[in-house]
């Protein structure tokens, strides 16, 4: 079947497989920054905007994306820096491999709620699994960026 | 110290946030041949008859491979130092299965679908033999996992494979016997703990294909690319001179990478087809056939006076290796060598242990490495022994835990030349504020909150076998290349070696640009496990620094025409005080590339006969609820003596991952086999991991010892902190119910369960 979706901004139009997910579909164009974690939509790796929304790409048949808009990480990179200097500076990035999907999902939420109080953050992001950092470096992270942003954004 | 000590971002920290293709899979060649397994659903079984001529017609199909087509000399996939003490036991294909899931046939195709239909028509015909599933059956029984003649131990561990033997032992100090009958009191309990997943959230994987010079290069997600090339040549045959293995950022590990779990496969593939190859392990399959922790019976006896003074232990684990021997014969160890040092005055103590083979997965390395199990049983046993004294653990073990300078029972006769257990203790009580809240305080709302202690310990590589490398050299423009062998899996060690080379150096950590690990240019190491990074790779950087700064003040003198000892090093130019002359490291280095007959390299190897242990204290409050068994963790304490934490954040960050990990084990990672030994808890549905709404507040402090043999310093940290959990939660639940649940993991339902039983 014929897909036609704006991928980070880019239109692509192209013969895909009905069962072509949508994950398998943005990595073969590139974005490896989507990973495959688990397979069951268990551990949020895999985390994309669809109309600006964040899903499970490895639960989203390619097919839905027709006629909308994909961002992956790679079209995001100015507004994921800013926040991932502060996780950086926790050292809570750790492995990285699924540093991806919980960037994507922070920023969903950013979105969402500027000012979310930490049960509002825990809950939001209780689906990105990490098997490193124990999450509390990453609260942290999450807490200084937001701090930050309260005080106008300055270095 | 510029750096070592203080908290320096991670020097790939923003390519792994900003989601750049650093993994394997990331940057794997595009026509790799696609490499899957047919895996066995039986637990014990002899292939009698495999067809596989109509899924070889499959259109895209490359090759099939049986157990007909490999070779047939055994191996271990353990990544351990040669010789292994694990067991020659596998083949790349064995005509005999020993666990569900044990591979059948190799496949490999242009694309997944071409390879997922080819599995699914291969036919096979078994002969199903009777599994031993229990083992605590498994030693002596009738069913011999390894009947093969040409099973093969390189080292002498206590194994028979004629008895379901993987390793065997005993050891100990004292009259044991007479000591506990002297005993006030002496507790007598047997604890279990499961072969739990280390489940990194990258699955295991690899990527083959052969170089200009006809050589098979494998890039694979793994801590240990030496012991890969030995063990990719043992299995598939070939001259280690033909194999080259390097890696890529890796997505954690635990040890679960410190085994060849899927290394061998496209190995073969690519070996025999020529083309290159990749295979991508499914989370099923890094569930159901992988390399876990070994499940362990431990049953303790300890012996006390009615004051509290801890007389003696005796420990018996046995041990579950599963159906092959990986890292059989070494965890076991850890689990008395890292549980009875602990306690500093013991009159004797013994130590024995079985490991046996069973008909499931074979077993391997994750972090903690037996001392997980041991630390679980014997720190529980000393919580009991509070009770029964009512005395308050803290206080117990204040009477009895190790102290700087003594000799460590247990422990080789190493004396704990750095131990600030005691301070870990008094700090950790503090932030707690233990003396309030033990033992537990009814909420009124059918709710207890609870505490619960456990101390820990580790070791920082392993004694007189671990070999660390650094390779360090001036580069043209005054920067310095720093090439290691081991890999880091995440944790930042490459970013904390080059804290340590700056500091040696006296440079920018930015001017050290660090590579690792590749067979072809790193210096040898054998890998990053056994908490060896810091301590054993971190003293060779130490050494390395210290001889190029040597050479760098001999080629100076020879620039400046000046005697080297007037000369000093500065870190940005080697200065000659008394005429105010000098050199900086950029033009040096840019001088001696024209006409210069000496290296400006150092590599430099390190070892240690001592493995210095860290020691950390671990609180627990939790909020139980009586009527569901519900257990919410409220706040985890910690304090950690792990020597000079080189880099505090990271420190603090593997500190919180290893709590978290330990959390999951103690309360929801089950591994449950059906009757016919089919593991259940194959997907993150059905083994819970910790989410961020399960681990409430976590808070680590550091109480640093300094150990002198380690670089600046520092002892190890990465393995230590999964410890604490399981005794410290198990500890809060009997405070907070009276039960003493010894089994792990202590799930709501069983603890639901055992409250109804009371009641009764």
């Amino acid at each position: 079947m014929k897909l036609t979706v704006t991928l980070n901004g880019k239109k692509i139009q192209e013969e895909i497989s009905p069962d072509l997910v949508l994950l398998d579909f943005v990595r073969a164009h590139g974005c490896h920054s989507v990973k495959r974690g688990c397979d069951t939509s268990n551990c949020g790796l895999c985390t994309v905007f669809l109309d600006g929304k964040p899903v499970l790409s490895c639960s989203v048949l390619a097919a839905r994306a027709e006629g909308r808009r994909v961002d992956t990480l790679e079209g995001l990179q100015e507004e994921a820096a800013e926040f991932a200097a502060f996780i950086a500076d926790q050292g809570a990035e750790q492995c990285g491999f699924c540093n991806p999907g919980f960037v994507m999902n922070a920023l969903a939420l950013f979105r969402e709620n500027p000012r979310p109080t930490d049960q509002e953050i825990l809950t939001y992001l209780a689906g990105n699994l990490c098997r490193c950092s124990g999450y509390e470096g990453q609260l942290r992270g999450i807490r200084a960026f937001l701090e930050w942003k309260e005080g106008g954004g300055r270095a | 110290m510029k750096y070592v000590n203080h908290p320096v971002r991670k020097k790939d920290a923003m390519s792994l946030l900003l989601g750049k293709p650093v993994f394997m899979d990331d940057l794997a060649r595009p026509d790799c041949l696609i490499v899957k397994v047919l895996r066995s659903p039986h637990a014990n079984a002899l292939v009698e008859e495999i067809k596989t001529e109509a899924a070889k017609k499959v259109p895209g199909i490359e090759a099939i491979y049986t157990w007909e087509d490999v070779p047939q000399n055994r191996f271990t996939m353990a990544g351990q130092t040669y010789p292994e003490a694990s067991p020659y036991d596998r083949l790349i294909l064995d005509r005999h299965v020993r666990y569900v899931g044990d591979p059948v046939a190799i496949v490999a195709g242009e694309n997944e679908k071409a390879v997922d239909r080819a599995l699914k028509i291969i036919k096979v015909r078994y002969q199903v033999l009777e599994p031993v599933l229990d083992f605590r059956a498994a030693k002596d029984n009738a069913i011999l996992v390894h009947p093969e003649d040409n099973w093969k131990a390189l080292c002498q561990v206590g194994a028979d494979n004629k008895r379901n033997l993987c390793a065997s032992d005993v050891s100990g100090e004292g009259d044991v016997e007479a000591v506990l009958a002297d005993c006030d009191v002496v507790i007598d309990e047997t604890y279990h703990t499961l072969a739990n997943q280390q489940a990194m959230m990258e699955t295991f994987r690899t990527e083959c294909y052969l170089d200009t010079y006809g050589r098979l290069n494998i890039f694979s997600s793994t801590q240990i690319v030496f012991h890969v090339r030995r063990i990719i040549s043992n299995a598939l045959g070939i001259p280690k001179s033909k194999i080259r293995v390097s890696k890529p950022r890796i997505g954690g590990g635990f040890g679960a990478k410190q085994t060849v779990v899927a290394e061998v496969f496209p190995a073969f593939v690519t070996w025999k087809t020529g083309k290159p190859s990749k295979m991508i392990f499914s989370r099923e399959e890094s569930q159901i056939a992988s390399s876990p922790r070994h499940e362990m019976e431990m049953h303790v006896r300890l012996g006390a006076n009615r004051d509290g003074k801890i007389r003696a232990i005796d420990l018996y684990t046995l041990s579950n290796t599963g159906a092959y021997g990986e890292h059989g014969p070494t965890t076991v160890g850890l689990s008395g060598h890292k549980s009875i040092p602990l306690y500093g005055s013991l009159e004797a103590h013994r130590f024995a242990y079985d490991v046996v083979y069973t008909n499931v997965m074979s077993a391997g390395a994750y972090r903690g490495y037996g001392a997980t199990q041991g630390i679980f049983a014997v720190e529980s046993a000393v919580n009991q022994l509070a009770m029964k004294l009512a005395m308050d653990p803290v206080e117990l073990r204040e009477k009895n835990m190790v102290r700087e300078g003594q000799i460590m029972p247990a422990y080789y006769n190493e004396p704990a030349n750095s131990c600030a257990l005691d301070r870990c203790m008094a700090r950790c009580s503090q932030l707690m504020n233990w003396k309030e809240k033990y033992p537990c305080r009814d909420m009124g709302n059918g709710k207890v909150r609870s505490v619960g202690v456990a101390m820990a310990m580790q070791g920082s590589g392993i004694s007189g076998v671990d070999v660390g490398s650094a390779t360090i050299r001036l580069s043209e423009d005054g920067l310095y290349n720093l090439t290691v062998g081991s890999g880091d899996m995440g944790t930042g060690s490459d970013t904390i070696l080059a804290q340590m080379a700056a500091d040696c150096l006296d440079c920018d950590v930015e001017d050290i640009m660090v590579f690792s690990a590749d067979t072809d240019i790193s210096p040898y190491d054998s890998g990053s496990y056994a908490s060896s990074t810091t301590y054993i790779t971190g003293k060779a950087v130490e050494k390395a620094c210290g001889k190029l700064k040597e050479q760098i003040l001999m080629k100076a003198a020879e620039a400046l025409a000046l005697p080297a000892e007037e000369l000093e090093f500065s870190g940005k130019a080697v200065t000659h005080p008394a005429s105010g002359r000098q050199i900086s490291l950029a033009e040096l280095a840019t001088k001696f590339m024209c006409g210069n007959n000496s290296s400006f390299q150092v590599t430099e190897s390190n070892s240690s006969p001592v493995s210095p242990p860290p020691f950390m204290v671990g609180m627990v409050e939790i909020e139980l609820d009586k009527a569901t068994g519900q257990v919410d963790i409220i706040d985890y304490k910690a304090v950690v003596d792990c020597g000079t934490p080189v880099n505090p954040n990271l420190a603090r960050v593997q500190t919180e991952g290893g709590i978290v990990q330990g959390i999951g084990m103690a309360l929801y990672e089950n591994i449950q086999y059906t009757e016919k030994g089919r593991l259940k808890n194959n997907s993150f549905m059905q083994y819970k991991l910790p989410t961020r709404l399960d681990m409430g507040r976590l808070q680590v402090e550091f109480e640093s010892s300094y150990e002198p043999t380690g670089p600046f310093g520092a002892k190890s940290i990465g393995e230590i902190v999964i410890n604490t959990p399981s005794p410290a939660i198990a500890h809060a639940i009997a405070n907070a119910t009276g039960i003493w649940f010894r089994e792990l993991p202590i799930t709501s339902e069983k603890i639901a369960m055992a409250l109804l039983e009371k009641e009764q």
